[in-house]
């Protein structure tokens, strides 16, 4: 993902499938992104962009997923986006009518990154089936900004845009209050962390890593071996793999 | 732990399991404090569940839904055909005019005005109203949250198939363009089932094609003059919908049987509550999308493509012009499978894009021939009616639109989105093999039968 | 008992698992966890699959799928 320094910002918006992020995409670019009421809409990346406060915002529509795992291709698409690609803020568009499968996802980009915003869309759908959504109770629980929208009229998106470039710009620190794991499992993640570290250095956020090296994600494990072993550390190579064989115990 | 232990599966589960069960029940709490239900919520979603996936009203509803919309569709595009056929007429008298004031030559007169001008011409008037209806249309009921009920309706259908229930999904993007319908297929995450909806997706006629059926049912099966012309051909077109999702059905488990073989993998399809489009603002914007889709479409290939057929009908190679050549030497294969020479010229010329190949029909005919009034469906039938069309030669001649080999657009796409020359040859070689195959047996049963 | 025994109308929880791999993961995604509620909403007319409500969506599931998933009743 190529990108002059300071000639934009990168916003990433990621999601459930089906909860709007394309609506939400068109919504603050002008663009046309197909959108339709099915999860799956969306199969390849779409860029737009947008100016808020005359600064220039690039922002890129993401498959719909339920998770960063890469089960499929599009949770590939979009895991890539929001590890590799660095982005400068992520969006995580929510359903209002389905929080805590919409959260799962929220947590894990949470441990990727701490630039997240949620949004939280669909609220004229909650409100019809009367469910209430306090957001700042939710903003606080979590430790990042939320916003409630409506994308179809429009409704909350300012307030996303002010979000979205106070985050990027780094005005707006967060401090996300990540999943706390059952202590064994933490302590694995303490201990596949050290190692990594000695591995890869400090860029690659170490946490979701191990995560994923505990959860045997080898491919994604090869993936970073590979940025690692092009750049700094060479005595690192294939460390990693010892390590993702290690772990399952 | 033993060496086995540590990469199998039991290894990993409950660790796995240990970190998603964390992460829902931190979901869980943080949803308790910030969320509240209340009760008395609308439920008309059910309610319309209740009727749309019924056992009973689940399957007419949606072959009624098919047939209203193909019947706007057909009924709703004559007058603005007729409107914009009559505009290019005129417009193209016009352009022979200045050619002949400019005193340019006979050949350019050919070339750019009856070949490329009127090709282009007669794909946009024939072409764009039946896309321009249909698509909108289409989008609502998308919009609507419809099409994942066909899904699950047909779910069971495309198991016993060895194929994958969102392939009712793909086969939805299909109507709007088969390149699209097979980019969609990346929504199948197992690769078998993903190609199966992918060598498939041809099946479904795009709408390229769509514009052709109609055409041709409406005047050999509808009668154009007749009263209710309109609803026999939309019975006609609903065959020809129903005829290409068996033939995808049959075609997946055959190959779910030999070149795809394998168990069917997971399916998890979430249903969306139904959600009422704005249905103006989707109209106007799929009007006009479809319109500029057609509009580009026809400017990039039927404009040149209707130049080089010009060519290809005025250059004489011996004694005939390159196209009767062509046409003559297909001549007794095609007319083996209800075609003529001509017709399967059409198709093969008209591999680029599906919307040429009427037009180069037309104006293959036309060299020896002349058709009074560009675009009128009336003319169009006499036309070809004095080339020996019959009943049979429309409908075998729909058939091998409806299943023949993709377009090259489509077949390009198939290329990348494969990543293989087998898989992409495949897809070029088994439709056309279904085509051949069901207009020989249809030609010949007519023969034998009706006589 | 499986889910997939389970008749339209019914609540139950899940207890467990018995898919593999992306399978598992993909269940688990979703929301099917040691613990959660799910209540069946209707076959389709086919009878398979089946429509579930789990954690406020609706999920259609074939057989099979819920062949793997270990409830217990409310
Ligand atoms: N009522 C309501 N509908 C919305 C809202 N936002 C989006 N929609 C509708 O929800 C449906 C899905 O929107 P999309 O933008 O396509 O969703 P997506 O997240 O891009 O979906 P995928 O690409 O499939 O992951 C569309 O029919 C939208 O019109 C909203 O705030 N309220
Ligand atoms: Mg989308």
């Amino acid at each position: 993902m190529g990108r002059e320094a300071g000639d934009y910002h990168v916003i990433a918006l990621a999601g459930n499938p089906n909860t709007g992020k394309s609506t939400v995409f068109n919504a603050l670019t002008g663009l046309k992104q197909h959108t339709g009421n099915w999860p799956g809409k969306t199969v390849l990346l779409a860029e737009g962009s947008f100016i808020h406060h005359g600064a220039r915002y690039k922002l890129v529509d993401l498959p719909g997923t339920y998770s960063l795992i890469a089960n499929s291709g599009e949770e590939e698409v979009a895991r890539d986006f929001i590890y590799f690609g660095n982005p400068d803020a992520t969006v995580v568009v929510t359903d209002a009518t389905c929080l805590e499968r919409n959260l799962n996802l929220v947590y894990q980009i949470m441990e990727i990154t701490p630039r997240v915003v949620m949004c939280v869309n669909l609220m004229d759908e909650a409100r019809r089936k009367r469910i209430k959504v306090n957001k700042k109770v939710l903003a606080k629980r979590l430790g990042i900004p939320v916003v409630t929208t409506i994308a179809k009229s429009g409704e909350g998106l300012y307030e996303l845009k002010e979000i979205i470039s106070r985050m990027a710009t780094g005005r707006m620190k967060t401090q996300p209050c990540l999943v706390k794991y059952e202590p064994e499992v933490e302590a694995m993640i303490e201990c596949v962390t050290d190692d990594l570290r000695k591995v890869i250095g400090k860029d690659y956020c170490l946490r979701w890593l191990a995560l994923r090296v505990l959860d045997g994600d080898s491919e994604l494990i090869k993936r970073v071996e590979e940025r690692v072993s092009g750049r700094n550390c060479k005595h690192g190579q294939g460390r990693l793999k010892q390590l993702s064989r290690r772990d399952a115990t | 732990m033993d060496k086995e232990g540590l990469n199998s599966y039991q290894g990993e589960m409950p660790l796995k399991d240990k970190i998603v069960r964390s992460i829902y029940s931190q979901a869980e709490e943080t949803v308790g404090f910030a969320v509240r239900f209340e009760e008395g919520g609308s439920d008309w979603d059910r309610k319309l569940d209740d009727i749309l996936t019924s056992p009973v009203w689940g399957f007419p509803i949606m072959l009624l839904l098919l047939g209203i919309i193909l019947w706007i569709t057909i009924s709703g595009a004559n007058v603005p055909s007729d409107i914009l056929a009559d505009f290019f007429f005129e417009l193209e008298g016009k352009l022979t005019g200045y050619v002949m004031l400019l005193g340019l030559p006979a050949w350019f007169n050919g070339l750019f005005v009856v070949g490329a001008y009127r090709t282009l011409a007669w794909v946009v008037s024939v072409m764009l109203p039946p896309m321009a209806i249909f698509f909108p249309l289409f989008t609502l009921l998308e919009d609507l949250g419809y099409l994942p009920r066909v899904a699950f309706n047909l779910d069971r259908v495309f198991k016993a198939c060895g194929s994958h229930g969102k392939q009712a999904l793909t086969m939805c993007m299909g109507f709007g363009c088969n390149a699209a319908g097979v980019i969609s297929c990346r929504i199948i995450d197992s690769p078998r089932e993903r190609l199966i909806a992918i060598l498939t997706n041809n099946f479904t006629f795009c709408n390229g094609r769509f514009p052709t059926l109609i055409a041709l049912s409406l005047i050999f099966m509808g009668g154009l003059s007749k009263t209710g012309g309109e609803v026999r051909a939309t019975f006609v077109v609903v065959g020809m919908v129903l005829t290409g999702i068996i033939v995808t059905l049959l075609v997946s488990y055959v190959l779910s049987k030999t070149l795809l073989k394998g168990t069917p993998s997971s399916f998890i399809l979430e249903l969306p509550p139904y959600r009422l489009p704005r249905v103006g603002s989707v109209l106007v914007r799929s009007i006009l999308d479809r319109t500029i889709f057609v509009l580009t479409r026809a400017v990039l290939i039927a404009l040149p493509a209707g130049a080089v057929i010009w060519l290809m009908v005025n250059i004489n190679v011996g004694d005939k012009t390159l196209l009767s050549q062509g046409a003559e030497f297909l001549q007794p294969f095609a007319a083996l499978i209800g075609l003529d020479g001509y017709i399967l010229m059409a198709f093969i010329l008209g591999f680029p894009a599906n919307e040429i190949v009427l037009p180069i029909l037309i104006m293959a005919y036309m060299s020896w021939g002349e058709m009074s009034d560009l675009g009128s469906m009336q003319a169009m039938g006499e036309l070809f009616i004095e080339h020996g069309w019959t009943w049979t030669t429309a409908l075998c001649t729909m058939l091998f639109s409806m299943l023949h080999f993709p377009c090259g657009t489509t077949l390009y796409t198939i290329a990348k989105e494969t990543k293989s020359v087998k898989w992409t040859v495949l897809a070029f070689a088994l439709p056309t093999f279904v085509a051949i195959v069901v207009c020989f047996i249809v030609n010949q049963s007519i023969g034998l039968f009706w006589r | 008992m499986k889910m997939d025994r389970l008749k339209p109308g019914a609540l139950a929880f899940v207890r467990g698992l018995d898919a593999t791999g992306v399978q598992r993961r993909r269940l688990l995604d979703i929301g099917l966890v040691k613990g959660t509620r799910i209540s069946v909403i209707r076959r389709s007319p086919l009878g398979d699959p089946v429509l579930y409500e789990i954690r406020g969506a609706m999920i259609a599931l074939r057989s099979e799928e819920a062949a793997l998933i270990e409830i217990g009743l409310e």
